[in-house]
């Protein structure tokens, strides 16, 4: 069993939502995005992904796209990326994805791409602007070596292409709350669980839902129909505003402890 | 050779569909009503229509004879795009879009512009349709094409400043690619050039290929013959693949796109793809893009916004696979000097993209010599350009 399946297997017999978190590898630097992995692998999540910064992120928010330029400011890139997850792995429990667009991927070349991560102890793979229809070849090289390809799921896509998306991915699918660019929200969209189910009707796989989420009370919602809650754009901002202060580390576990808090309660609500 | 995409939208090992998961309904959505209006005679009637009693098509061919005595060499034919209605054929393919929108029921048009000839092009053919506009323009275009934002504002679109990264063309379609991604069910992308994902570079193409088909013909009544070789700057290239198409079973036309050489060939400062590009992804399509060894996008620099971008069309990459079309480069001074010429010998102000085949044919005329007939598209009029121009001038003068 993979890493990840074991993952979500673990946390749905815990009988609550999962965590997933997202910050960019090299924000605000190397070392202290190393740290703040460890960080929040103590505070409890349950996966890491870990986003590769590339010079045009064009799905992605005003939050993301700034945790982007600082990284690629101090020196990050994919390779970066790999040497850094390479190094923390042994600390780390959780399972770690690497989510970046297509083009340093491409420019690395799939083959050594997959390679290198798998040395580097990489779960899972989720290539932004790499839709099914041109991830076959990539899902190959990665299941060769024993990584996940994890796709994206949108309220757009059709069923046809779910059932496609649950065939060739692996680890979890992922779907995406709402139509958009990635940003904290005050509220889970209102489509999200609709998404849910309809991706429940044609896989087993978890599903963890994001975009948009930022607060404990979200978890829980979330968690009342999909395995796990993304939060992306909500925890680089912690990290933004902490900016160089020393106590960077521990805003970002704190932030987490208290997502998870809500998480630790999910029961109540699952049966609301 | 038949000259459509795959069904997956590759031109041999260019093209596809790089776009985030939402955007993938969409786009074929976009690809069922586009082949539907494609073969759809009403539709071709309207847009017909519009090109010659609005657009003011044909445009016609010149023979800048001044010009070329000056080149010293080759008859040279200029297929006059800066006389279209909005002045340049950038308008040729909005109102292409814009009927296209209007029949899926898409009263939202999102673009982006970099010289401000699409956007005002789209600006435009949305005020002719009554449809809401909204166009994205990098903060450097925005001021060195003052003269379009204005005209943009005047024809009612909202144009927003985008200051991210080299605040030029790329960034402002990563900024139209998000609001699209955002208010995907009533908006429209009505993207200005041969690029981004499956069907826009085949849409394009084909809304611009008006361009050739005229071209072809007229120069034919002109002359009796077809032109030695075929001139036109690329930018993403739509211009160059709208004179092109008609040309591509000519096997004796040579098909040259002219790139922008900026002011060397060093990284950051030129926007010639097929001189220090490779192949990679971006915003949607697999083609020559300048990028470094870490697969980011690098910086480019032109004197023209219109061809001030890191990647080119893909149907471009794949001709030049083919050994079909040819690419060379022109710097800023060489089609600053090209501007000028155009002025005082035939009383023309090009727009500073179109100068980059002005200066090219010129070299190349010389090249080949009398009994050669070289036919260059003048894609746009150099209004918008004057103010850069004089800024350029005097900026020569002092060094
Ligand atoms: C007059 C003119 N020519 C050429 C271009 C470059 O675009 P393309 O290569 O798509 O023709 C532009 C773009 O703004 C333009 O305004």
């Amino acid at each position: 069993m993979s890493r990840l399946a074991g993952t979500f297997r673990r946390v749905k017999s815990e009988g609550r939502p999962g965590l997933v978190t997202y910050t960019t590898a090299g924000d605000p630097d190397l070392p202290r995005s190393g740290a703040i992995l460890e960080a929040l692998d103590r505070a409890g999540a349950d996966v890491l992904e870990v986003g590769v910064p590339f010079s045009d992120p064009l799905a992605d928010g005003p939050v993301i796209q700034r945790a982007t330029e600082r990284a690629l400011a101090a020196g990050s890139s994919l390779r970066a990326t790999l040497t850094l997850i390479g190094q923390v792995r042994p600390r780390i429990a959780a399972p770690i994805v690497v989510f970046s667009y297509a083009n340093p991927l491409l420019r690395m070349g799939l083959d050594a791409f997959a390679d290198e991560a798998a040395r580097a102890g990489v779960d899972g793979v989720l290539a932004l602007d790499l839709p099914i229809e041109e991830a076959g070849g990539f899902r190959d090289t990665l299941a060769a070596r024993g990584v996940d390809t994890i796709f994206l799921l949108s309220p757009t896509t059709t069923d046809a292409r779910i059932q496609k998306a649950a065939e060739l991915g692996s680890g979890f699918l992922y779907g995406i709350s709402r139509l958009g660019v990635t940003g904290a929200r005050d509220r889970v969209a209102s489509g999200a669980e609709a998404l849910v189910r309809r991706i429940r009707a044609h896989t087993a796989l978890p599903i963890a839902l994001g975009f948009g989420i930022s607060r404990p009370e979200h978890v829980a919602e979330v968690g009342a129909y999909a395995d796990a809650a993304v939060v992306g754009s909500a925890l680089v901002s912690v990290i933004a505003d902490a900016g160089s202060s020393p106590d960077l580390i521990e805003r970002v576990e704190q932030y987490v402890r208290w997502l998870r808090g809500a998480a630790e309660g999910r029961t109540q609500h699952a049966h609301a | 050779m038949r000259r459509d995409p795959d069904v997956r939208g590759y031109f041999g090992e260019f093209g596809g569909r790089y776009v985030p998961e939402t955007l993938v309904e969409p786009v074929e959505e976009l690809e069922r009503a586009y082949f539907d209006v494609r073969d759809d005679p009403a539709f071709a009637a309207e847009l017909n229509r519009l090109l010659k009693h609005y657009v003011g098509r044909p445009t016609p061919v010149y023979e800048a004879t001044r010009l070329a005595a000056e080149a010293g060499g080759a008859r040279i034919f200029l297929k006059r795009e800066d006389l279209t209605h909005t002045g340049a054929h950038k308008i040729n393919n909005a109102l292409g879009q814009a009927l296209l929108a209007a029949r899926m029921g898409k009263r939202r048009i999102v673009a982006e512009t970099g010289a401000g000839q699409h956007g005002v092009a789209s600006a435009t053919a949305c005020a002719l349709l009554g449809l809401e506009c909204h166009v994205y323009m990098g903060a450097e275009d925005m001021d060195r094409q003052a003269l379009n934002v204005f005209r943009m504002r005047l024809l009612g679109a909202d144009v927003h400043r985008v200051d991210a990264g080299s605040r030029t063309l790329k960034d402002a379609i990563n900024e139209a690619m998000r609001d699209w991604v955002t208010n995907v069910v009533d908006t429209y992308y009505l993207l200005g050039s041969v690029l981004g994902p499956h069907p826009y570079p085949l849409m394009v193409r084909e809304f611009q290929s008006v361009i050739g088909r005229e071209a072809r013909a007229q120069f034919r009544e002109l002359t009796g013959g077809l032109p030695t070789a075929i001139v036109a700057c690329v930018g993403g290239g739509s211009n160059a693949m709208g004179i092109f198409d008609a040309f591509i079973e000519d096997r004796d036309v040579r098909l040259i796109g002219v790139e922008a050489g900026g002011e060397q060939i060093i990284r950051g400062r030129h926007a010639a793809r097929f001189a220090g590009g490779s192949a990679g992804v971006l915003q949607g399509t697999r083609t020559f893009i300048l990028q470094d060894d870490d697969g980011n996008i690098e910086l480019t620099h032109s004197i023209s916004a219109g061809l001030d971008y890191a990647a080119v069309g893909p149907e471009h990459a794949w001709l030049r696979a083919l050994g079909r079309a040819e690419y060379a480069h022109v710097s800023d001074a060489e089609a600053l000097d090209a501007f000028q010429r155009l002025a005082r010998l035939e009383g023309i102000l090009p727009a500073l993209e179109s100068a980059h085949a002005i200066a090219y044919a010129s070299r190349l005329a010389r090249e080949l010599g009398p009994s050669a007939a070289l036919l260059v598209n003048l894609s746009g009029r150099g209004d918008k350009d004057v103010q850069s121009v004089e800024k350029a001038l005097a900026q020569k003068d002092r060094s």
